[in-house]
C-alpha cells in the first residue's frame, strides 16, 4: 500500500519539480514578505482545516449504519461546552489572521515606500528611487523613463537593489499590472492612476503580463521585465537612447491604436508632458485635460452655460460606433487650453491682432451661445471680449 | 425595399450578424435544431402540447414550478458545461505556437457565457426549484404566497435563458467576462449587440428571480402551519428565507447598474465611461454588491440541504440547531459587508482593504460553526451512506479546501499575487461545484422520490457521483498549482510549453466531469424505466424528519388534506414517535389557485422586448413594451383566480392512499 502510493507520487513529484512556482519562489523583497504572509496564512488555517478533514472521515468511518459497536443517541442535539469550542476554535484563528491581515496589509500597501531593499537591509539615503510611468494600452504596455527621458514598448528593465516606484495607468480599458517575481498586482485604470512600489533582488529576466481581460489581444498583453545590474542597467539606457524613433504625442496616438503582440520597441526620447497627457485623457492637441476641467468644475464651473458648453473630452468617442439616436449630440467643440489662453493674452497686450486666434470665446462668459447644431461657430466672429481671460491671467 | 424601410423593420440585424462564418456554431446550431426538431417533433406526434399547457406551463402549483425550474437548469447546465470543455480543450492545446481552435472573438464569448448561464440560468433556477418545490411543503403550506407570481417568476427566467440561448446563433454574446466591466462593456468598446444580449438577458431573468424572492419570503413568514414557531422551521426553510432575503436586497441594485449600464449604450449617459465625469470603478463596487451576497443566496439553500440530508441519514436530530440558525443569519448580514474583497487590486489602501480582509474572515467563522454541527450530527449516529449522504461528505471534504483557498484570498497581500489568477478560478469552482453542485446532487437525489414517488437507481447515482468527485478534483487541482505558477485566468493562448500537462490534467477532469453529466442523465433515463421496482409507496423512503415526508410521494395538488399542527422542529418525526394516525374521514373542500396562462404570455412579451432593444427594432420593442402592460393591467381583471378541490375528491385522493399504504403494510 505504501509502496503504491509512493509509486503514485512519483509522477506527481517529478510534474511538480519541473515547475516554475514564482507565486512561492519570488525574486522581489515585496513578492517575498507577500509569499511569506500567503504560506503562513495557510499554515494557521491547516491547524483547523486537517482536523476537520480527519474527524470528518473518522465519523463517517466510525459510525456507519453497519458498525455495531458504536453508541447511537439519536436525540442528542446540544452541548454547550462543544458549542463553545465550535465557535471559538474558528474565532481564534481568525483573531490571529486578522491581525496579520491588518499588519501585513498596510505594511505591504503598494502606495507605500518600501523601507527595505532585503531583509536586514534597509533604504537609505543613497537608494534613489527609479520612476517608472506605466501605461496599459489595447494591447501592449509603454514604459516611460522620466528621469531618463526614455521609453519602451514591451520591456521594462531596473537595477537590481533599487527601488522602484511605479506609476500606473491605462488609455483606454481596465487591466492590471503584475510581474509575479516581482511583486503584487495593482489595477491599471484610464484616467487614474495607481501606485507600486517594489524591488528586485535576484538579476535575471521575468514575465510581466496584464492578469485583467482586456479584450481580444489580452493573451498576447505580456512584457520581459529585466532585473539587471547597475552597469547593465546604464547599458540598457544608452542603447534605448541610441534608437531611431522618438515618442510624441503624434507617435503616441498611433501607438495607441489597438495592435496585438507587439514586438519591443525603444525610444530615445519621449514628450515629458506625455504621461499626464495620457492621464487626463487630453493627448490630441485642442482637447481640454480632466484636470483642467475639474480645477474648472472646482472653482463652481462654468454656469448653466457650461451645461451645453462642456468640453467634450472625446478621448474614447472615436471608436463611438452604433449610436442609438442618431449621431453624438453637439458641443461647443473646445474651450481654449493653456497655452492658448496665454497666447491669447500675450497678443492682446500686444494688441497684434495677427496673432489672435480667429475662435469665439464668449461662450466662456455664457453669453451669445449658439442653440446645439443651429449653424456654425463663425471663425471670424468679431473681435471677442476677453474681460474674463484678462482677469484670470 | 429602401435601405432605410429595412432598416425600420429589422434595426441593426442583417444576414451577416448570423454567425455563418464561425463553423463551430453552425454545427451546434444544426446539431441543436435537429434534437429540438425531434423533441417538438415528439411533442407534437404523442399529441403532448395540450397536456404540457394544462397541466405544466399554466400551472401555478409550486411543486410542477419547482420541477420546471430544476428541468430549465439542466438543460443550461448541458450548455454551460459545453462551453466549460471548449475552454479547457482550448487551453491544453494552444501552446508551442498553436492558437488553438478557438480565435478570440470566439474564445472570449464563450468564457463570458460559461460564467453567466452556470451562475444565472443553471446554479439559480436549481436553487430556486428546490426551494419552490420543498419549501411549502416543508411549511406545511398548500402552495406558496403568490402562486401565479410564481409562474411569472418561472416563465421570466426562462425568458433570459432564451435571450441568452438566441445570442449563440442570431448576432453573438459580450466579450466582456461575465461580469462585463466597463469601460470595456460600454458602447466604445463594445460597439455590437453582445453586451446588449446581456443586460436584456439578466434584467428579464433578474425580474423572476426577485419577485420568486419576495413570494418565497411571504410564503414562509405567513403561511406556517399551526405551531411552527421560527425557531421550529426546518433548516432548509431558515437558509431559504435568508437566501431570499438576500435575493430581495441584492437583486435590485444588479438591476440598477445594468440599467446604468444599459442608459450609457443606449442614451449616450456617463455612469462608467472614462470622461464626462464617468467612473468605472463605481460599476465595480456596484456589480459586487450584489455579486457577493449572490454567491451566498446560492450556497445557503444548500447548507439547508446538507443540514437535512445529515440529520436523516445520521437517524439523529441537527446538531447545534439554534446555532446553525444564527450562523445563517450572521452570514446573510456579513454577506453584504465583503464586496471590496473582490478588487482589493483597485488601490482602495491599506485601512480599507484590511477592513473588508477581516469581514471576509469572520464570514469563515459562523461557517467554519456550520461545519462542526454536521460534524457532531453525525458523531454518535446511525450514518447510512444512501447517495444523498455520500454527496455530502463529498462536500464536507471538498468544500473546506475552497474554504481555506478562500481565506487566504481575503488576505489582501496574499491576493495581489493570486487575484485574477487560475488559483482563484480554483478556489471559487471549488466552492461553487464542492458546495452548491454537490449540494444540489444530494438535494436532487434526496427529495426525488417526493416528487415522483420513485428513487433514483443507487448505480448510476454512484458512478455519477464518483465521476464528478474525481473529475472535479483532476479538474481543479492543476489549476491551483498553475496559479501558484503565476498564470491568469481568461487567456487563449500560451507561451510557456512547461504549463500543458497541467492544462491536459485538467482537461481529462472536465471529461469525467463530463461522464459524470452523462451518467445522471442515464441515471434519470433508468429510474423511470425501473419505476415500478424502485417506486416508495410510503411517501417516507428515508426515515424522514420534516413535514414534506408525511405526505404522499408524489404530494397531491394540495399537499395536506389537513394543515399539520406542530410541536417539535423535527416535526414528522415527532409525529411518528407519537403515534401520528391519518385522518381518514371529515375531509373538507380546499381553495386552490387556478391556472393561467397570463406568465407565459408575459414572459413571450419581455423576450420580444429584450429582442427589439438589443437589435435597436424600436417598432417591436415599443409593441411588446404596451402589449406587456397591458396584459398585465388586463390580469388584474381576471376574477376567477381560484377554485375549491370539492370534499369527495379530496376523500378520493386519500382513499387510493390509505390503499397504497395498506398494501405497502401488507407486503412488509
Amino acid at each position: 500500500m505504501k509502496r503504491s502510493g509512493a509509486l503514485l507520487l512519483f509522477p506527481l513529484a517529478v510534474l511538480l519539480s519541473g515547475c516554475d512556482f514564482v507565486v512561492l519562489a519570488p525574486a522581489g523583497d515585496v513578492a517575498v514578505q507577500q509569499r511569506d504572509l500567503l504560506v503562513v496564512s495557510t499554515l494557521l488555517m491547516l491547524l483547523i482545516i486537517v482536523p476537520v478533514m480527519a474527524l470528518t472521515v473518522l465519523f463517517a468511518w466510525r459510525y456507519r449504519q453497519s458498525s455495531t459497536t458504536a453508541t447511537y443517541t439519536p436525540d442528542w442535539d446540544h452541548s454547550t461546552k462543544l458549542e463553545l469550542v465550535i465557535w471559538a476554535a474558528p474565532l481564534l484563528i481568525i483573531i490571529c489572521l486578522g491581525a496579520l491581515t491588518w499588519l501585513g496589509t498596510h505594511l505591504l500597501d503598494p502606495y507605500r515606500r518600501i523601507d527595505r531593499i532585503e531583509p536586514g537591509q534597509p533604504v537609505t539615503q543613497n537608494h534613489k528611487p527609479l520612476r517608472v510611468e506605466v501605461v496599459a494600452l489595447d494591447w501592449k504596455w509603454l514604459f516611460i523613463y522620466p528621469d531618463y527621458g526614455i521609453a519602451s514598448v514591451n520591456e521594462l528593465a531596473a537595477p537590481v537593489n533599487q527601488p522602484i516606484d511605479f506609476r500606473i495607468t491605462s488609455s483606454r480599458v481596465m487591466n492590471s499590472f503584475y510581474i509575479p517575481a516581482l511583486a503584487g498586482q495593482i489595477y491599471a485604470m484610464p484616467a487614474m492612476e495607481t501606485k507600486l512600489h517594489a524591488v528586485i533582488n535576484r538579476p535575471g529576466i521575468y514575465t510581466g503580463f496584464s492578469a485583467n481581460y482586456s479584450g481580444a489581444g489580452f493573451s498576447g498583453m505580456r512584457f520581459a521585465f529585466h532585473g539587471v545590474s547597475d552597469q547593465a542597467f546604464t547599458d540598457w539606457v544608452a542603447q534605448a537612447k541610441s534608437a531611431q524613433s522618438t515618442l510624441t504625442r503624434k507617435t503616441y496616438l498611433e501607438l495607441e491604436r489597438p495592435s496585438e503582440n507587439e514586438p519591443v520597441r525603444h525610444y530615445a526620447s519621449v514628450d515629458p508632458d506625455l504621461y499626464g497627457a495620457i492621464l487626463n485623457l487630453c493627448v490630441e492637441p485642442g482637447k481640454m485635460c480632466m484636470n483642467e476641467m475639474m480645477s474648472i468644475d472646482a472653482k463652481g464651473g462654468l454656469g448653466l452655460a457650461g451645461v451645453r458648453n462642456t468640453l467634450p473630452l472625446q478621448y474614447d468617442k472615436l471608436a463611438r460606433r452604433g449610436a442609438v439616436f442618431g449621431s453624438d449630440p453637439s458641443y461647443v467643440a473646445s474651450i481654449c487650453t493653456a497655452e492658448e489662453a496665454a497666447a491669447a493674452s500675450r497678443a492682446a497686450r500686444n494688441d497684434d491682432e495677427k496673432s489672435w486666434p480667429l475662435r469665439d470665446l464668449s461662450p466662456l462668459r455664457g453669453v451669445g451661445l449658439l442653440a446645439p447644431g443651429a449653424g456654425s461657430r463663425r471663425a471670424d466672429a468679431g473681435m471677442p471680449s476677453l474681460g474674463l481671460l484678462r482677469f484670470e491671467l | 425595399m429602401p435601405e432605410t424601410l429595412t432598416k425600420f423593420i429589422f434595426g441593426r440585424l442583417t444576414l451577416e450578424s448570423l454567425p455563418l462564418h464561425e463553423p463551430i456554431v453552425v454545427a451546434t446550431f444544426v446539431v441543436v435544431a435537429l434534437g429540438g426538431l425531434a423533441v417538438l417533433g415528439a411533442i407534437t406526434y404523442f399529441k403532448l402540447w395540450t397536456y404540457l399547457w394544462r397541466e405544466w406551463f399554466t400551472s401555478v402549483d409550486h411543486k410542477k414550478i419547482g420541477i420546471m425550474y430544476m428541468v430549465l437548469g439542466l438543460v443550461m447546465l448541458l450548455r454551460g458545461f459545453s462551453d466549460a470543455i471548449m475552454m479547457r480543450l482550448q487551453q491544453a492545446i494552444a501552446f508551442n505556437g498553436s492558437d488553438g481552435y478557438l480565435n478570440a472573438h470566439h474564445y472570449d464569448q464563450i468564457f463570458t457565457a460559461h460564467g453567466v448561464i452556470m451562475i444565472f440560468f443553471v446554479a439559480m433556477p436549481f436553487v430556486t426549484g428546490l426551494m419552490n418545490f420543498v419549501v411549502p411543503l416543508q411549511i406545511g403550506a398548500r402552495d406558496v404566497s403568490f402562486p401565479f407570481l410564481n409562474n411569472f417568476s418561472f416563465w421570466m427566467t426562462v425568458g433570459g435563458a432564451i435571450l441568452v440561448m438566441a445570442s449563440l446563433f442570431v448576432g453573438e454574446f459580450a466579450r466582456t467576462g461575465w461580469l462585463a466591466y466597463p469601460p470595456l462593456s460600454g458602447i466604445n468598446y463594445s460597439p455590437d449587440v453582445g453586451v446588449d444580449y446581456y443586460i436584456w438577458a439578466l434584467q428579464v431573468a433578474g425580474v423572476g428571480t426577485t419577485l420568486s424572492g419576495i413570494n418565497l419570503i411571504c410564503t414562509i413568514v405567513k403561511m406556517r402551519a399551526p405551531g411552527m414557531t421560527m425557531m421550529r422551521m426546518p433548516i432548509f426553510t431558515w437558509t431559504s428565507l435568508c437566501t431570499n432575503v438576500l435575493i430581495v436586497a441584492s437583486f435590485p441594485v444588479l438591476t440598477a447598474v445594468l440599467t446604468l449600464l444599459a442608459l450609457d449604450r443606449y442614451v449616450g449617459t456617463n455612469f462608467f465611461t472614462n470622461d464626462f465625469g464617468g467612473n468605472p470603478m463605481m460599476y465595480v463596487n456596484l456589480i459586487w454588491i450584489w455579486g457577493h451576497p449572490e454567491v451566498y443566496i446560492l450556497i445557503l439553500p444548500l447548507f439547508g440541504v446538507f443540514s437535512e440530508v445529515t440529520s436523516t441519514f445520521s437517524g439523529k436530530r441537527l446538531f447545534g440547531y439554534t446555532s446553525m440558525v444564527y450562523a445563517t443569519v450572521v452570514i446573510t448580514i456579513l454577506s453584504y459587508l465583503v464586496w471590496l474583497h473582490h478588487f482589493f487590486t483597485m488601490g482602495s489602501g491599506a485601512s480599507v482593504n484590511s477592513f473588508f480582509g477581516i469581514t471576509t474572515m469572520i464570514i469563515s467563522i459562523p461557517t467554519g460553526a456550520k461545519m462542526f454541527n454536521w460534524l457532531f450530527t453525525m458523531y454518535r449516529g446511525r450514518i447510512r451512506f444512501e447517495l444523498p449522504m455520500m454527496w455530502t461528505v463529498a462536500f464536507m471534504l471538498t468544500f473546506v479546501v475552497g474554504g481555506m483557498t478562500g481565506v487566504l484570498l481575503a488576505v489582501p497581500p496574499a491576493d495581489f499575487v493570486l487575484h485574477n489568477s487560475l488559483f482563484l478560478i480554483a478556489h471559487f469552482h471549488n466552492v461553487i461545484i464542492g458546495g452548491v453542485l454537490f449540494g444540489l446532487f444530494a438535494g436532487i437525489a434526496y427529495w426525488w422520490p417526493k416528487a415522483f414517488g420513485f428513487r433514483l437507481d443507487p448505480f448510476w447515482g454512484k458512478v455519477s457521483f464518483w465521476c464528478w468527485v474525481l473529475g472535479f478534483w483532476f479538474a481543479f487541482m492543476p489549476l491551483y498549482i498553475l496559479g501558484l505558477m503565476g498564470v491568469t485566468r481568461r487567456m487563449r493562448v500560451f507561451d510557456d510549453p512547461s504549463l500543458q500537462i497541467w492544462f491536459v490534467i485538467a482537461a481529462s477532469g472536465a471529461v469525467l466531469i463530463a461522464a459524470g453529466i452523462a451518467a445522471f442523465l442515464v441515471q434519470i433515463f433508468v429510474s423511470i424505466r425501473k419505476r415500478a421496482e424502485l417506486a416508495d409507496a410510503t411517501g417516507d423512503p428515508w426515515d424522514g424528519r420534516t413535514l414534506e415526508w408525511s405526505t404522499s410521494s408524489p404530494p397531491p395538488a394540495y399537499n395536506f388534506a389537513f394543515t399539520p399542527v406542530i410541536r417539535d422542529n423535527d416535526a414528522w418525526f415527532d409525529m411518528k414517535r407519537a403515534g401520528y394516525r391519518r385522518p381518514l374521514s371529515g375531509f373538507k373542500p380546499i381553495h386552490m389557485p387556478k391556472n393561467t396562462g397570463t406568465g407565459v404570455v408575459l414572459a413571450v412579451f419581455s423576450v420580444a422586448l429584450g429582442f427589439g432593444l438589443i437589435w435597436y427594432i424600436w417598432w417591436l420593442a415599443a409593441l411588446s413594451f404596451v402589449c406587456l402592460i397591458a396584459t398585465a393591467i388586463g390580469h388584474t381583471f381576471n376574477y376567477h383566480r381560484d377554485f375549491d378541490i370539492p370534499a369527495a375528491e379530496v376523500a378520493q385522493t386519500e382513499e387510493a392512499r390509505t390503499t397504497l399504504l395498506a398494501a405497502q403494510g401488507a407486503r412488509a
